[in-house]
């Protein structure tokens, strides 16, 4: 499938002051793809969500919607909308009214704004609210209303800032399918900003992982959680235990290391190009425990326990060396693993990955 | 954002034209004319001498000597005294009332609100004029006076007591609304916080209450003193025009006896002390700031 | 719950609250009850009758003053009322500190000193620029000192409204102007009205300044009345009085019910 290239963010810059929010960041986003910024609170990615809408402009770089330079033009003359955190719903307006508002900026006659609005209201199953004032609805309506709003004029790019995090919980995740769906209905290229990795790892097409104003990995949910770029990405998405390594050979994008557990493993490896220390990253599902054990055996004592319901979260002591540990209960009551107690576990040398110290 | 750049500038040149025609530069002359010269046939001749503030202490004597003459200071003295006087009774008054309202059910506050501020809306010379029948001969305050067996009494008006009792009535709104905003802050919690670790109400009231709605009293302190000291109609219809203040003295400089300097220099000392109280409370609200 | 147990229990502030209550609202219940009198003496009860209103009515010279006061009030409070405005768009989007902090100060400043200061300051530069005209003068002073209370509502209004609003307009291809119009104005309305309101009972209620800049046909209504009063008090004024009270308390509730509906907006 070929798409079109929708955004393209070259090597851009912001400063605040002394203060870098951006260094040099540059990437492209596909037509109709759902594409997220992921990162820590000031991470960056509010004030690149706020200059591709056109509320701040770089220091440098350039911002192409379509081939189109936009970094000097004001929000209205974009044809990219926005989903606000707090929805910004005018108050003093219907939702009719609201979701009109920038069909009459564009200068569509009344007849088909009206049947836009209409379309948009059943899009987003709020027909029956049109009449009604945005301060009347619940969390999760004004969400949809901000989206209709921001849909109706068939956006190039639709961006949506941190848009679940008023909610709660439960509404979080049935909104998480719809704002999927509504994305494939349309066919409206999304730019989500989240610091919420469940929702980029679920929702997203591509993520780009951001730190500290630089890009730190972009890839698709799988690629970003399997083989993390570097420690700050596996660190960031989902949970870890980082060991110390040593390289003793790296073939290609594989590497030999010598594991503080004393035995040598071969897996995958980012940015090493000879020997010397390193980081291994191994996520706590990827170890087994008792009979989920497979691989490498190792043997430790069981030094915390957290139930967590589908899950125990066990902290391991493997001589002097705390390794977390996700065992699935997969029988009922089988939590039968005590503190103090010693358990075989055991990994494969391919869930480990070598990453650059 | 949405404010035009050249708005930034242009949006404050009215306020400031307006502020600079009838206040800035007036001020500047007040100052100026207070080193002038009283005219001979009122008004001014501007020249440089400190005539105008020597007279608020002394007068010619009959041989030419400066005698000391406590007149005026007595006048500063008494507007001190019945703006102090004011504003402890407002604080005395608001506090319980603030603290009711502050606790009344929710649908009945913006109610009482509205009551304590809708007399502030009624205006202020028809609220003094209405002191003015109470206390008045054969009015409410002698009927109840005698009601409850006071002795003989000549009138209530033109004393001191009368003038406090109009100025507290015309300025409590400006205590009780800053009060009220600090009070309904008070996490009810705090006060059962304080019960729970051994506290009375007393100990409540002195250690909790009081200092956590300080800044309400201290900034309804003074939008009451500010205009207090400044007042003309309570001296001039509740003290007769004999109990003078600083204002209607500034006020007759410019009317009958017809000496600006002397006015000025009255005016620019009622700002001073005026300056100096808002640069007090300024520094003890950054103080406070910097702890927060 | 028991009294005794309820530590936000005081003994004795529901007591004073009460009477403070009373307090308040006895003198204006002085007012109207003797402007029904039929007696010429104020304090002497002889018999209902509204004829002092008649006689208020009929007075020219207190019509003349209430038309220089409201002509006053109303350019007044709608130059104070745009200059605040301006003011506030800028000062409530701008950082607090510099020139904008001192504008903001510079705005406030008639709200800080005494009325009485202001009100010599005036009369003696109008006096030395030899500006005669009595009702521009009251205007200029009026319009000045009815921008802070015109202010304050709307720098509030705007300061509760997030920049997302403006933002959001823009966004939805508003130009500046055109978010302004249909999301800011509307949006800030209510305490551009509250400020208005404001601004002119302040203007119509004003006493110190009126008094000192008064020349002949231009006296306030208040000015007027304080020359009735020291003429002795009259059944008549408590009539006027009461007629006055009735206006405050018709604006007073307009500017509150607009206020209280703006904050449920929120």
């Amino acid at each position: 499938m070929t798409r079109g290239r929708a955004l393209e963010v070259f090597d851009v810059s912001k400063q605040f002051g002394s203060y870098r929010a951006l260094d040099h960041v540059s990437f492209t986003i596909d037509e109709n793809e759902f594409f997220t910024l992921l990162g820590p609170s000031g991470c960056g990615k509010t004030t690149l969500l706020r200059m591709i809408a056109g509320f701040e402009s770089p220091t440098s770089g350039a911002i192409l919607l379509y081939g189109k330079e936009i970094a000097g033009l004001p929000p209205e003359k974009r044809k990219v909308n926005t989903v606000f955190q707090s929805y910004a719903l005018f108050p003093h307006m219907t939702l009719a009214q609201n979701i009109a508002f920038g069909l009459e900026n564009l200068g569509w006659d009344k007849a088909r704004r009206d049947a836009r609005v209409g379309e948009m209201l059943d899009l987003v199953h709020m027909s029956d609210f049109a009449a009604r004032n945005p301060l009347q609805l619940s969390g999760g309506q004004r969400q949809r209303i901000a989206l209709a709003r921001a849909l109706a004029t068939e956006p190039q790019i639709l961006l949506l800032d941190e848009p679940l995090s008023a909610l709660d919980l439960k509404l979080r995740q049935a909104m998480r399918d719809e704002l999927r769906q509504l994305q494939r209905q349309t066919g409206i290229t999304f730019v989500f900003v989240t610091h919420d990795q469940d929702e980029a790892l679920d929702m997203s097409d591509r993520i780009c992982v951001l730190g500290d104003g630089q890009i730190q990995q972009i890839g698709t949910p799988s690629e970003i959680y399997e083989d993390p770029e570097n420690r700050f990405v596996a660190d960031f998405i989902g949970e870890t235990n980082f060991l110390d390594g040593t390289v003793v050979s790296v073939d290609g994008d594989k590497a030999r290391v010598k594991t503080p557990f004393g035995f040598d493993i071969t897996t995958f490896q980012k940015g090493v190009t000879g020997p010397g220390p390193v980081t291994v990253s191994l996520r706590p599902e990827k170890i087994g425990m008792a009979e989920q054990a497979t691989g490498n055996s190792l043997t430790g004592t069981i030094a915390g326990r957290n139930y967590m319901g589908g899950f125990t979260h066990y902290t391991v002591d493997v001589s002097g060396i705390l390794l977390r540990v996700s065992r699935r209960n997969d029988v009922s009551h089988a939590d039968s693993f005590d503190i103090g107690q010693t358990v075989p576990l055991g990994f494969r040398d391919d869930s480990a990955r070598v990453l650059a110290r | 954002m949405t404010v035009l750049r050249s708005f930034r500038f242009w949006g404050l040149v009215p306020a400031w034209a307006i502020m600079l025609f009838t206040l800035i530069i007036p001020v500047g002359i007040v100052i100026g004319v207070s080193f002038a010269e009283r005219g001979a046939y009122g008004g001014f001749e501007w020249s440089a001498n400190i005539d105008s503030y020597r007279e608020l202490l002394f007068s010619l004597g009959w041989t030419d000597e400066l005698e000391f003459t406590p007149k005026y200071l007595i006048i500063i003295g008494r507007t001190l005294a019945l703006g102090l006087a004011t504003t402890a009774i407002c604080m005395i008054l608001a506090l319980p009332v603030a603290y009711i309202i502050a606790q009344s059910p929710g649908r009945w506050k913006p109610l009482l609100i509205y009551l304590v501020t809708l007399p502030f809306w009624v205006s202020m010379i028809v609220r003094v004029y209405a002191w003015l029948i109470i206390l008045g001969n054969n009015g409410l305050a002698e009927k109840l006076w005698r009601f409850v067996g006071g002795g003989e009494i000549d009138t209530f008006l033109f004393t001191p007591g009368a003038m406090l009792a109009g100025m507290v009535y015309s300025y409590i709104p400006l205590m009780v609304l800053p009060v009220f905003a600090a009070i309904e802050k008070l996490d009810p919690a705090l006060l059962e916080a304080s019960h729970d670790l051994y506290g009375n109400r007393w100990v409540t009231l002195r250690k909790i209450i009081l200092p956590l709605t300080w800044p309400g009293l201290a900034a309804g302190a003074i939008l009451v003193f500010v205009p207090a000291i400044g007042t003309v109609l309570e001296p001039m219809l509740l003290g007769g025009g004999k109990l003078m203040m600083m204002g209607t003295l500034i006020q007759s400089q410019f009317g009958g006896a017809r000496n600006w300097p002397f006015g000025a220099a009255i005016a620019l000392v009622l700002m001073a002390i005026v300056v100096v109280l808002l640069m007090l409370n300024a520094r003890r609200a950054s103080r406070k700031e910097a702890l927060l | 719950m028991n009294r005794a147990t309820d530590v936000r229990h005081y003994p004795g502030a529901r007591l004073v609250t009460l009477i403070f209550f009373i307090w308040l609202y006895l003198p204006i219940g002085v007012v109207v009850w003797y402007s029904f009198n039929e007696n010429r003496l104020v304090s002497v009860w002889s018999g209902f009758s509204t004829k002092w209103y008649a006689a208020a009515l009929e007075n020219k010279a207190l019509l003349a003053a209430l038309e220089v006061s409201f002509i006053v009030a109303v350019i007044a409070t709608i130059g104070a009322t745009l200059i605040a405005l301006c003011a506030a768009m800028v000062l409530s989007r701008a950082p607090r500190r510099g020139i904008f902090q001192l504008s903001e100060a510079v705005v406030n400043m008639p709200l800080m000193l005494p009325e009485i200061v202001v009100a010599v300051a005036v009369l003696i530069l109008f006096s030395q620029i030899g500006l005669t005209n009595g009702m521009l003068k009251l205007i200029l002073a009026h319009t000045a000192f009815c921008t802070p209370f015109a202010f304050l509502p709307i720098r509030a209004r705007m300061q509760g409204m997030t920049l997302e609003m403006e933002e959001a307009a823009r966004d939805l291809f508003a130009s500046p102007w055109v978010a302004f119009r249909r999301v800011t104005l509307p949006m800030i309305a209510p305490g551009v009205f509250a400020g208005a309101m404001l601004a002119f009972v302040i203007s119509m209620d004003d006493f110190i300044t009126s008094n000192l800049l008064n020349s002949g046909g231009s006296t306030t209504l208040p000015v007027y009345i304080f020359g009735l009063i020291k003429r002795g008090t009259t059944p008549e004024l408590n009539a006027i009085s009461t007629l006055m009270i009735i206006a405050s308390l018709i604006i007073a509730t307009a500017a509150l019910v607009m206020s209280s509906r703006a904050m449920t907006r929120d």
